[in-house]
């Protein structure tokens, strides 16, 4: 893997072919318009459509807790259950994908030649508030957890998690750890 | 003891149940702090570092801004410690759930707490047997409470393992750090309970979380060092540091049996005890 301690890269929605460039690796920072989606809203919107222009677009994996129109905490969400949920929406043009633990191969596959998977610290809520507007909700009906938020982010600190060549830092964290807990189990 | 005196205690209780909550989701206890920062300055993977600078740049926005530091302000596990001039009734524990209704109201927290059969929200964080309460006997009258998010606590395994097993609870800590990979929010507190019962095991997993953490015994470093050969790192992302911490606690056990219990704790080991004024 990649391991650089460049300045971060700026990038600023709609993304566009600036994404092929990125590596696994990479420090980036994140403005502009994302949307939040847990299962229940990727479920709706392979049912009803997506309620926003998916191109360029960015998924946000979050549950945030939000008060009077203000994001009050707002870290990720495991993006691995979206795994089977998220082809659809980068065939439409969606650009990035936004959580924490990482995603399948398959969702690696379905991002080749066209995005980026970006990982955000487990647990950041405050930073993440911090950097956040509220702009507008689509499925309110769903909950506060489920609902697709719109919140404009400011520079956003994440790590390009899978990059659009194929490159996964959580696939190959996870085969080392695999070889490691095979030799362990053997001492 | 007079019913005003009765009602002044329940309006304390919710008020400490209250502040400690609201604290306990704001701001780390100090050796948590301390483990994070020292493992921060000797993390030697680059991703790693950016991982652990986002998490302390968070705990020092949390403070600042007094709101929650991760979105899942969890459930409720309470501590309660009753001396011996205060009557341990019913209304002790109606005034634990008022305080966790007015902390989720007013923090404010995410409603996080369901029906486990039809899933339907209770939108204040209380039901049936939650907030989950846990007492006992001691000389000051304080409240603990300890949030648990759910990517940590889905993690968490029990084994009942063989009696000739002894050498095997590693193994075993291990396997459990293993199959949670990236999920719980590394890098990790482990509470390990052995000994007691099956629930036993469990209970005393999860208190083990709220001893300091900056002292461990060499048992316990060396289950550390065999999880942190794994490898898995801050969210998964590869580094030093898959956990930060091991903490055991041991009860008798039956001379058949060996119960072990593995709580998987996130980075945001998040507890706060409030002492209610009498």
């Amino acid at each position: 893997m990649s391991a650089k301690t460049a300045k971060p890269v700026q990038l600023r929605t709609p993304l566009g072919e600036e994404v092929l460039a990125l590596h696994a690796g990479d420090h980036v920072e994140l403005s502009g318009l994302v949307y939040t989606a847990r299962d229940e809203a990727h479920l709706r919107m392979q049912k009803e459509g997506i309620p926003f222009d998916p191109k360029g677009a960015v998924i946000y994996h979050c549950g945030p807790v939000i008060q009077d129109k203000r994001v009050v905490a707002a870290g990720p969400t495991t993006s691995a259950r979206m795994n089977e949920l998220s082809g659809f929406l980068i065939e439409k043009g969606v650009r990035a994908l936004i959580g924490k633990g990482g995603m399948g191969t398959r969702v690696r596959d379905q991002l080749k030649g066209k995005g980026v998977y970006l990982a955000f610290t487990g647990g950041c809520a405050a930073l993440a508030a911090d950097r956040m507007t509220l702009k507008g909700v689509f499925f309110e009906d769903l909950g506060m957890a489920e609902a697709v938020w719109v919140i404009e982010l400011d520079r956003l600190p994440l790590v390009v998690g899978i990059d659009a060549h194929g490159n996964d830092i959580f696939g190959d964290v996870s085969s080392h750890a695999e070889a490691e807990y095979a030799r362990y189990r053997q001492s | 003891m007079k019913s005003t005196d009765q009602t002044r205690i329940q309006k304390a209780l919710a008020e400490a149940t209250f502040e400690a909550y609201k604290s306990a989701v704001i701001r780390l206890p100090p050796d948590v702090l301390r483990v994070i920062e020292q493992a921060a300055a000797t993390e030697t993977s680059p991703v790693a570092r950016g991982e652990f600078a986002n998490i302390l740049q968070n705990i020092a926005m949390a403070e600042k801004l007094g709101v929650p530091m991760c979105q899942d302000t969890s459930v409720p596990v309470i501590y309660l410690t009753i001396p011996p001039d205060v009557p341990l009734t019913q209304e002790l524990y109606a005034a634990v759930t008022e305080g966790v209704r007015k902390a989720t109201k007013e923090v404010p927290l995410r409603p996080n707490v369901v029906d486990p059969l039809t899933r339907h929200n209770t939108s204040d964080n209380t039901g049936h047997g939650m907030p989950t309460i846990h007492v006992k006997p001691g000389e000051m009258f304080t409240v603990t409470v300890f949030p648990k998010g759910a990517g940590a606590e889905n993690m968490s395994r029990i084994g009942m393992l063989l009696p000739s097993q002894v050498g095997q609870i590693e193994k075993f800590v291990v396997e459990t750090v293993y199959l949670a990979g990236s999920r719980p929010c590394p890098p990790i507190v482990i509470g390990v309970g052995i000994g007691g019962t099956f629930d036993g095991a469990a209970a005393m997993a999860k208190e083990a979380l709220l001893q300091p953490l900056d002292c461990m015994t060499e048992y316990e470093r060396g289950i550390l060092a065999a999880v942190n050969r794994l490898g898995i790192g801050p969210m998964g992302l590869g580094g030093d540091f898959t956990a930060l911490a091991v903490k055991v606690k041991t009860a008798g056990c039956h001379t058949a049996s060996l119960p072990v219990a593995v709580n998987i704790q996130c980075w945001a080991n998040r507890h706060a005890t409030v002492e209610v004024p009498l």
